[in-house]
């Protein structure tokens, strides 16, 4: 099968030379439209040279399966347009083609419509469920990454200072104060960024299980005691009571006062509630930025027009832009090409070159919007949420389990059938007291006192052993077998004997045995001088042994 | 003060110090101690034993001792390349191959003590020393070609699975009640009492060869140590047809410690010690597969280069190896590759099965071979609960010691052994050469799990592959 990578306008590009390759190997005909890397800067040639072909745009949108980055508007427009093959731009979408982007089906029902009208296939990355196979595949876990990292170069190009301190022959400036709100995968990484060019780093999330995450890179984390909900079932914000939310604005209020930086990323449920009303702004000193990550969905902040910068009326940026992942196309492009490639693996068990997806996997379930003419959206919701993955886990643990139960017979009560081996081991452990008893009673009393030798090595044995490091249990095995060479020492007592025939069974016998002593002993100690010491007592501790 | 008061007071502290010998190997700080004193203490047996011999000599003085020595020099060069040789991968082979020498070595003495004090009639005296020479010949005998099948099994010049002849158990039986008939016709023989001897011998030799050859390769580890308590055993009853203490303690200290590595090991592998012995495990693993066999699903295969990333990207990883990497020798790259990491600040562990490899401790000497730490090298009681803490798992030829049906699934043929829950942390890399199952013949639910990647190839070739990408 074919597919096609056309130019969707914007700079980012769902395929990478590096993921092209990858596609290719699975067995496909990638056709990349000219120039639609340019924006990612992955030139014509670097795709040749991974194996695709580079073809006008109309044919790449004319491919059995096409991927884009987001699904163009234009797909949306109803018409016999739409059926013409080979037409110019997006109404070229083949009748029952496979689309791969992000869709946005949530918030543009018309385009799911129409392309289900199209028999087209839709398969959304931004609809990827929140299972941990479906990692791999997490294209919108990955930008918010991206975005986060993002906000704060962006921040850090409007702010009039540097992030971190510096200490100058004509003074010291102090290191600038960025306060994260939301520390999601987004927040988080806004934190990691403004951390490591140097600012001081405060965060505040409503889910007090994240401040653990939140110091482990690098961030202090603000308390506000009475806006904490309880640890969330689910992991993610739900939202606030009257009083939380009071509670958490007067500790917003307190933090973006102090700060020079505010990157902004709390969304509950997909929608932006206001973390910063018009008045903290007010109180912000001029020339601070703010960085709205939820501007998409409305912004935080109450000054927020999403897609623009804006300034106030005290000279506060407030930064609402919606393409921040947009911006860094090269790595959005490998991080999406990535996604998109998990995805046709996924689909191409086979490795022929033919999507094959499996319309009951959890995963593909949840990313289809549109299959056969019909809008799948949104999923049955027992296969996104916590069932689904003990559903798709039943393949593993839960089918055996219950076929075992099935066959209950294999499965042995602890008690009762654990009972019996015991009583016979009892029973045996006597016999062979009552047997040697006899033994010993029956033989001479010179013999008695071998069978005294013989029962305390054995107990002496049992003790000595039993407490041996799994790690020696080599090595010990060849020091006793190099002892149990002592036999030599019968061998060679009879070396002396008359009997030629019985010196020469001694000579063998002790021939035998020698190599045993010398082999077992050397050996060991060969494999002994191995093991050694990590870390600093290495080098004085082991020298001497040496 | 005669010869032989001096030998046995010197025998008395040989024997002391084996016992302190195998104490101090116990533990990693005492182990090297515990060789010397064990040499020492056999480095005195033996001058004890060739004065006692020399003094002893019914033939003139020299001939005996030239005899001794040829026979000490031979033991010396052939033991001493052997040592210097052996690839520590095959150290499992090496050691079966001297409890064959152990095993030979009490026939032969069983035989000429036979000889030099042929039955004199009547006395419960003589009659105790023939039942010992005959005991001492048996397990001999089963050692010797016990220990000789498992050799060949361990160096793949015999065939791993169990040989399974019908009523084997039966047989068995059969043979050592023929042992029982034959030592009755011994006692009452008199001086032909050579023939049910040699009969005895053949009837033992066929036995333990039998014995070890129902055995299944996976199941050699535990062999191994059981055939260490037999050639115990052994010398033991050679001590008591010699009337020898030393032989008696040595001997009974091998075989009792042989007895509980054994047990140990069954245990690790929750098996009773008894169907071990009666051998045919792997055939019963393969007939029960179907019940894996319907239910995979789809494997994810993950290449070198991403392995690197992961590893890069990763604070904490646990190296899970098995017997695949002494297969490939990867021991080198793979120390190799876990110094470079501890040196990015990484932290990286091996966690190792019990049963890992072909011999109890097998992975920890071919990790110490290539210099890794020994502290760094853990057991899988003090590091089953850190997996959930590990990013990365690198699962490096192990298939049996971490599959997690050995938890799920009841019906699973290895369920209840205690495995390594690799499954647990946050995602898992898989070495090996193809998709086929591992030594007890059983599917590996842990390959189709969502946070499992294989990388199929040789492990070696991998291993330097990901070394060179970071």
């Amino acid at each position: 099968m074919r597919i096609g990578i056309p130019d969707d306008g914007g700079p980012l590009v769902p395929a990478t030379p590096a993921t092209t390759a990858r596609l290719v190997g699975l067995g496909y005909e990638v056709a990349v439209a000219a120039g639609a890397g340019a924006g990612a800067g992955f030139p014509d040639a670097a795709y040749e040279a991974a194996g695709a072909v580079v073809v006008p745009d109309a044919v790449a949108w004319a491919a059995d399966i096409v991927a884009v980055t987001r699904a163009p508007d234009e797909l949306a427009a109803p018409g016999p347009a739409g059926l013409r093959p080979g037409a110019r731009g997006p109404d070229g979408l083949r009748i029952g083609a496979v689309l791969i982007a992000q869709i946005a089906h949530a918030t543009r029902p018309e385009l799911v419509r129409a392309l289900a009208n199209r028999g087209v296939t839709a398969l959304a990355l931004d609809a990827v469920p929140r299972i941990s196979r479906a990692q791999s595949l997490d294209v919108l876990s990955a930008l918010s990454n991206v975005a986060g990292y993002r906000a704060v170069v962006e921040a850090a190009a409007e702010f009039g200072g540097m992030f971190s301190g510096q200490v100058t022959a004509a003074g010291t400036t102090p290191p600038a104060n960025v306060f994260v709100i939301g520390a999601g995968v987004a927040g988080l990484a806004a934190i990691g960024a403004a951390g490591s060019l140097g600012a001081q780093v405060r965060a505040f999330d409503v889910r007090p299980e994240v401040a653990e995450q939140i110091e482990s890179m690098g961030a202090t984390v603000v308390r506000a005691d009475d806006a904490a909900q309880q640890v969330s079932a689910d992991g993610y914000a739900s939202a606030l009571t009257t009083d939380q939310e009071a509670a958490a604005l007067r500790a917003y209020g307190v933090e973006t006062a102090a700060a020079d930086i505010v990157v902004t990323t709390a969304l509950v449920r997909g929608t932006a509630p206001t973390t910063i009303t018009a008045e903290m702004v007010a109180n912000m000193r001029p020339g601070s930025v703010i960085v709205d990550l939820a501007a998409p969905g409305g912004g935080n902040c109450e000054l927020t027009v999403p897609g623009r910068r804006v300034v106030s009326d005290n000279g506060v940026v407030i930064l609402g832009y919606t393409d921040l992942p947009d911006r860094m196309p090269r790595h959005t492009s490998e991080l999406l090409g990535t996604a998109v490639a998990n995805l046709v693996q996924l689909g191409t068990p086979a490795r022929d070159g033919r999507l094959a997806l499996d319309p009951d996997d959890v995963v593909v379930r949840g990313m289809t919007v549109a299959r056969g003419g019909e809008v799948l959206w949104p999923p049955p919701p027992v296969a996104v949420s916590a069932p689904a993955e003990a559903q798709s886990l039943a393949g593993s643990s839960g089918g055996p389990r219950s076929r075992a139960e099935a066959g209950s017979p294999e499965s042995r009560p602890g008690g009762a059938g654990a009972r019996s081996p015991r009583i016979t081991r009892a029973v045996l452990i006597g016999l062979g007291a009552v047997l040697g008893a006899l033994a010993v009673a029956a033989s001479p009393a010179d013999q008695a006192a071998h069978f005294t030798v013989l029962a305390l090595a054995v107990v002496v044995g049992f003790y000595v052993i039993s407490h041996v490091s799994h790690a020696l249990h080599t090595p010990l095995m060849s020091q006793t077998n190099a002892i149990s060479g002592i036999i030599l020492v019968g061998g060679m007592l009879q070396i002396g004997s008359a009997d030629p025939v019985v010196t020469t069974l001694a000579v063998l016998a002790s021939a035998v045995a020698s190599i045993n002593i010398f082999g077992g002993f050397l050996v060991t100690h060969r494999m002994l001088a191995m093991f050694r010491r990590g870390g600093p007592r290495a080098g004085a501790g082991e020298g001497s042994a040496r | 003060m005669s010869v032989e008061s001096v030998v046995q007071a010197v025998y008395l502290v040989a024997a002391v110090l084996f016992v302190l010998s195998l104490a101090g190997l116990s533990k990693q700080e005492t182990a090297r101690r515990g060789v010397l004193l064990g040499m020492t203490g056999m480095g005195l047996a033996l001058v004890a034993t060739v004065a006692l011999a020399l003094d002893r000599s019914e033939r003139p003085v020299g001939v005996t001792a030239g005899l001794i020595l040829l026979v000490l020099l031979v033991g010396a060069a052939v033991g001493t390349w052997r040592a210097r040789t052996v690839e520590m991968t095959q150290m499992p082979e090496l050691i079966a191959l001297l409890h064959s020498f152990v095993g030979a070595a009490a026939v032969l003495v069983g035989f000429g003590s036979y000889l030099t004090e042929p039955a004199s009639g009547a006395g419960s005296g003589a009659t105790v020393h023939l039942v010992e020479v005959f005991l001492g010949v048996l397990i001999g005998a089963v050692t010797f070609t016990g220990s000789v099948v498992a050799f060949g099994k361990l160096s793949a010049r015999l065939r791993s699975s169990p040989l399974l002849l019908p009523g084997r158990n039966w047989l068995n039986l059969a043979a050592l009640v023929a042992c029982a008939g034959l030592l009755w016709w011994f006692l009452t023989a008199g001086a032909s009492g050579l023939v049910p001897l040699l009969l005895m011998t053949v009837v033992a030799l066929a036995l333990g060869w039998h014995l070890v050859a129902a055995i299944g390769g996976g199941d050699m580890p535990v062999v191994v140590s059981m055939l260490n308590s037999y050639s115990g055993w052994a010398a033991a009853a050679a001590g008591f047809m010699l009337g020898n203490d030393l032989l008696i303690i040595t001997g009974a200290l091998v075989g009792s410690s042989g007895a509980i590595l054994s047990y140990l090991m069954c245990r690790a592998m929750n098996r009773s010690f008894v169907s071990v012995i009666l051998g045919g495990f792997g055939a019963e693993g393969g007939a029960v597969a179907p019940g894996g066999a319907a239910e995979p699903g789809t494997y994810r295969e993950t290449t070198a280069l991403e392995v690197a990333d992961r590893l890069t990207a990763a604070r904490s990883v646990i190296v899970v190896p098995g017997y695949g990497m002494a297969v490939a020798k990867a021991q080198y790259p793979v120390a190799d590759l876990v110094a470079r990491l501890t040196a990015r600040g990484t932290t990286v562990r091996f966690g190792i099965h019990p049963v890992a490899g072909r011999l109890p401790g097998h992975m920890n000497v071919l990790l110490a071979e290539a210099k890794v730490p020994y502290d760094q090298v853990l057991g899988m009681d003090e590091i089953n609960d850190d997996f959930a803490g590990t990013d990365v798992v690198l699962v490096i030829g192990a298939n049996d010691t971490v599959n997690p049906a050995a938890q799920d699934d009841p019906a699973s043929p290895i369920a209840g052994m205690p495995v390594l829950e690799v499954w647990r942390a946050r995602e898992v890399v898989v070495f090996k050469r193809s998709m086929a199952t591992g030594y007890a013949g059983v599917q590996n639910p842990l390959f189709f799990r969502e946070n499992t990647a294989m990388l199929f190839g040789d492990a070696k070739d991998q291993v330097e592959l990901i070394v060179q990408a970071l």
